[in-house]
């Protein structure tokens, strides 16, 4: 049985820790607002890109000059997973869900008897991969210093996967994010990259059909810029989404964290009293039964 | 008093005009030119360089935009920017660390091919500087 000033120390920590968790989640609050407007803001360009880009691949008509990029190397032997994570922990199961999903997906291409190769962004997500598959990392990206997400840092990143692309180093791309459905739901998600998929989209919905655009310069000149841009765009989607949903599974742990810390201060205070309450009256009993032998 | 469109400059981080003007000029790939309502619909890369936009109440706006696309369709203009800013709040330390990295590139190229597009970039960023740092 524990003393009254074991108790004591206890409840004074527990307090103490239940500060912090709470102060944690009014951050995270701050912080997913920020986050959320942030992927609010970024949204009309990566719609406007889509439209654009459905435009000019109709404009192309799948012709053979669509770039590398968009329609694959034709094999699938090897396949990048870009992994995003957060960079910091105690947000619940948000990291490893991402890990999670990510390693099945590993699990089922070398099943496959395929090569696999990975890059990391964001801390979490390495740590936890690197237990099984540190051999097929090939470079974690590290955004820890990184205080609002620009599109520098997606660019970066687009641009190590097409360099590594146009080397020859895989065939196929996966990103791995979080994608932000609500503040107390995140939903892991593998979206593929490259290729991009778009060339293979059927060539309908044509709206009006009457634009008739002229391409300044060549329509494969203007694809072969605007699919790399599309890709840095996606990496950048997925990195705001990311950022949304990591503070959104902070808040949501710290908040239960906060609840939990507070129903263990009650139990603990029950224990406290009682235990003075015994005390008080064991003192009394030897009280009166000393007064009673006299 | 021309006709007013819908223009749009759209970077990756934000919508940073969303109104209705009334000429816009763009620095296109192959030369500047200057949108106006009613446009044939052409879409092209832009190159860094200043967009001036006039506006319906007939104010002038500059922004310094580095590369992306413009489409223009006879109802509007949408401006895909990598990076855009008011002139006004250009950050010279940022355009010449982009000027630094250009030239580094261009050092750095392994071919013909990308030297010169290397060069052609950093010829457009010196020009863009020297466009807007007197003003």
């Amino acid at each position: 049985m524990p003393s009254l000033k074991d108790l004591r120390n206890r409840i004074a920590s527990v307090k103490a820790t239940q500060k912090i968790t709470k102060a944690m989640q009014m951050v995270a609050a701050a912080k997913l607002r920020r986050a959320q407007e942030a992927a609010e803001a970024a949204r009309p360009y990566s719609e406007r890109m889509g439209s654009v880009l459905a435009n000019i691949t109709q404009a192309i008509g799948g012709g053979g000059d669509a770039p590398a990029l968009m329609t694959g190397t034709g094999k699938d032997d090897v396949h990048l997973l870009v992994v995003c994570s957060a960079e910091r922990g105690l947000c619940g199961g948000f990291n490893s869900q991402i890990a999670r999903l990510a390693r099945d997906h590993i699990r089922k291409l070398l099943a496959d008897g395929k090569q696999v190769k990975i890059i990391c962004v964001g801390k979490k997500g390495f740590d936890i991969l690197r237990r099984d598959y540190a051999s097929m990392i090939l470079d974690r990206v590290d955004l820890r210093e990184v205080k609002t997400l620009g599109f520098v840092n997606a660019d970066a990143i687009a641009k190590k996967v097409i360099h590594l692309f146009n080397e020859g180093g895989f065939d196929i791309c996966t990103l791995f994010y979080s994608q932000f459905k609500s503040v107390i739901s995140q939903i892991p998600t593998a979206q593929q990259i490259i290729p991009s998929g778009i060339a293979s989209a059927p060539a309908e919905a044509v709206d009006g059909g009457s634009a008739v655009y002229e391409y300044e310069p060549e329509p494969g000149e203007i694809l072969s810029d605007l699919i790399p841009r599309n890709i840095s765009v996606q990496v950048f989607r997925a990195l705001l989404e990311n950022a949304a949903g990591e503070m959104g599974a902070k808040m949501s742990a710290m908040d239960n964290a906060t609840r939990n810390a507070g129903e263990m201060i009650n139990k603990l205070s029950i224990t406290y009293n009682r235990q003075r309450q015994a005390q008080i009256t064991k003192e009394l009993i030897e009280i009166i039964s000393g007064a009673e032998a006299l | 008093m021309a006709e007013a469109f819908k223009f749009e400059l759209v970077s990756p981080e934000r919508l940073l005009v969303s109104e209705q003007v009334e000429s816009v000029v763009i620095p296109a790939a192959e030369g500047e030119m200057t949108v106006m309502a009613h446009h044939a619909p052409v879409m092209t890369t832009i190159k860094p360089g200043v967009v001036t936009v006039k506006t319906a109440s007939g104010e002038e706006e500059r922004y310094v935009v580095f590369g992306g696309f413009a489409d223009i369709v006879p109802a509007g203009c949408t401006l895909l920017a990598e990076s855009a800013v008011a002139v006004n709040d250009v950050d010279r330390a940022d355009l010449a660390r982009r000027i630094q990295e250009a030239k580094e590139d261009a050092a750095d190229a392994k071919d013909d091919e990308a030297r010169s597009k290397a060069e052609q970039f950093l010829s457009q960023l010196t020009t863009l500087e020297g466009a807007i740092l007197p003003a």
